[in-house]
């Protein structure tokens, strides 16, 4: 996204200045509107300020002390960060995010994928669209009480399916082996139909007349996936990868809901634990401190982000 | 595969894909079909018939004790722990919530973007590009200060305080109306600047009507946003005068027995947060669909 934003207005300028020399004077009007801008700008520079750029500097600061939500806070300087190399919950935490990222990022875009190939090739209805979007539409709090009664140990639906076909029933979400793929396959049902969407919408901008002549030259469906659609899909592909990326690493209503980070801290993601340190135990400094390194984490992942995503820029556009 | 362009024959690996399609969405959309299912199951009945794909005594009672139009005895009767729930008003609550943001967010939004794409005024840029910045810190990073800030405020449990960090702005809805705006010709604004109007006669009457497709786009989209947000309105709403439906659903899970959940409670009240978002489908269906064409890639 970023990269994009450097380039267009500047672009645009230039186009403005040469169209003025060309073209009749412009009203005067448009030259200079300092006041009117920063009265149109007022409000969301005050929301920038206030709840963006100030907590940014007072979570930094937080970082560094012993605030506890109630009492006052002591600066500490860097006391909370030493812990944080010392604490096996925290880096427990990491391991299991990383865990869940892993399983959810290849199992949420291989369906999407195959899901959105299957459409593209197969059909352009929008009914059928909206509904592979309305699981993405519910508040994960309710696709996670859902999916506990369907999976149930005893009562469960999936159960039932399960006992029918002999496999015998499986307390998915107490176990602390099934518990995290568990989550990630609930998270992978909720958002799979609304990644399928944005891979299909970018697979729209691929020309028709590729695979018309592809057909005419024998090409198989396999062919034309690994030929036309995956090439032509990278840059979409990797933006879309990236950003589910980094919105599976905050992943906290779904954990809330079902496991409260167990059995046995084997579902305590990072989001989890800063929630647990601030809210729970009331040590509001730690967690600023857990909050700065995972900030740093992302910041290091969007990085690699505009790199791939320079990388693989534009053969469509 | 050999295929005529006008009459397509059904060829085994088309059949074999419409297949695995169908597959697909029944998985995506039975699941709903058994929330609602159990919601229409009595409580009693929950063990005795937890297989079939009809309730034999199908029963209203569920979605009216968790609407609270039932009294405490027959809730209980009916499988309520006894806990008092008016899911009616979390609804209230909820639409409250995510419209206040959606209207005040996308009204603010839309003048920043149209400042920074027309309006000249000196730093431009760079207010822009640290403005977008802050796209990059983790929404739980600004969560603790912000609750502190609310806190101190004396907002807790009020719609102040839990609007307040999202209704003036957030960076993407500013980035994504200002691409909009761009490229709208100048002309039009032009031909209004020459008839006398102002910078915000040009912004309200000739831009904000011109750009309805776009606006509608990222209301809905912030809307859905804030109908699902949990976190923060757990922080910063507990109490039932501001309890949005995310929150209770929470609360009425903690209240419900850990040995035998009151599975048909929980699922009556999940069913009531599904079912607005489902009108919105339904009225907005092309458009929320067609929205993922811009708000993803571009």
């Amino acid at each position: 996204m970023g990269a994009d934003l450097a380039v267009a207005p500047r672009r645009q300028r230039a186009d403005i200045r040469k169209g003025r020399r060309a073209g009749p004077a412009r009203p005067r009007k448009f030259r200079d509107d300092r006041k009117a801008a920063w009265l149109f700008l007022a409000p969301a520079l005050a929301g920038f300020a206030l709840f963006y750029a100030y907590p940014t500097v007072r979570g930094v600061y937080y970082s560094l002390t012993d605030h506890s939500l109630l009492g006052a806070a002591n600066f500490t300087g860097v006391d909370n960060y030493r812990q944080l190399i010392g604490d096996e919950q925290f880096w427990n935490a990491l391991k299991v995010t990383g865990y869940y990222v892993a399983l959810n990022i290849v199992s949420q875009t291989v369906l999407a994928l195959g899901l959105a190939t299957l459409m593209h090739r197969l059909t352009r209805s929008v009914a059928l669209r909206a509904m592979l979007l309305v699981p993405w539409l519910v508040p994960n709090v309710s696709v996670g009480l859902l999916w506990m009664w369907m999976l149930d140990a005893n009562l469960g639906f999936v159960n039932h399916i399960l006992n029918a076909l002999g496999v015998g029933s499986t307390g998915f979400l107490t176990s602390p082996t099934w518990a995290m793929p568990t989550v990630a396959g609930i998270n992978t049902w909720a958002y799979t139909g609304y990644t399928a969407l944005l891979l299909y919408a970018g697979m729209l901008q691929i020309p028709q007349h590729l695979y018309e002549s592809a057909t005419l030259d024998g090409a198989g469906e396999w062919r034309m996936f690994t030929r036309i659609t995956l090439p032509l899909m990278r840059p979409v592909l990797a933006l879309v990868l990236v950003v589910s990326l980094i919105g599976s690493f905050q992943i906290f209503d779904t954990i809330a809901v079902t496991t409260k980070g167990g059995p046995v801290s084997s579902t305590r993601v990072i989001y989890f634990y800063i929630y647990e340190q601030a809210f729970t135990n009331f040590h509001m400094g730690y967690a600023s401190a857990i909050a700065v390194v995972l900030a740093l984490l992302l910041g290091v992942l969007t990085a690699v982000q505009m790199r791939v995503l320079r990388a693989s820029r534009s053969y469509l556009a | 595969m050999t295929r005529k362009r006008t009459r397509i024959r059904l060829s085994p690996g088309r059949v074999a894909a419409w297949a695995v399609l169908v597959v697909v969405l029944v998985a995506t959309v039975f699941p709903f079909y058994w929330m609602i299912r159990t919601a229409l199951t009595p409580a009693a009945d929950i063990y005795a018939d937890s297989t079939g794909l009809v309730p034999h005594h199908p029963t209203m009672i569920n979605f009216l004790r968790v609407l609270g139009l039932t009294s405490q005895e027959e809730a209980r009767a009916a499988g309520g722990s006894g806990a008092q729930v008016d899911f009616l008003r979390y609804l209230l609550n909820s639409v409250v919530y995510s419209g206040l943001i959606a209207v005040l967010q996308t009204l603010f939004c839309a003048m920043a973007g149209y400042a920074f794409a027309r309006l000249r005024f000196p730093g431009r840029d760079a207010v822009f590009g640290v403005l977008i910045a802050a796209l990059m810190v983790p929404p739980i990073f600004t969560v603790l200060p912000n609750f502190v800030l609310v806190k101190d405020l004396g907002w807790l449990n009020t719609f102040a305080g839990m609007v307040a960090p999202s209704v003036l702005m957030t960076p993407f809805a500013v980035f994504f109306l200002r691409q909009f705006f761009l490229s709208i010709p100048r002309e039009v604004e032009e031909a209004a600047v020459l008839d006398g109007v102002g910078a915000w006669g040009v912004f309200w009457r000739v831009v904000m009507p011109m750009s309805r497709g776009p606006l509608i786009t990222i209301g809905l989209t912030t809307t859905v946003w804030a109908w699902k947000d949990y976190l923060w309105p757990l922080l910063t709403g507990r109490e039932e005068e501001t309890r949005v439906l995310t929150v209770a659903l929470g609360v009425f899970q903690q209240q419900s027995p850990n040995t035998m959940p009151d599975w048909t409670g929980l699922m009556a009240g999940s069913a009531l947060s599904v079912l607005p978002v489902l009108v919105l489908l339904i009225v907005f269906g092309r458009r929320l669909v067609e929205s993922l064409n811009f708000t993803g890639i571009k």
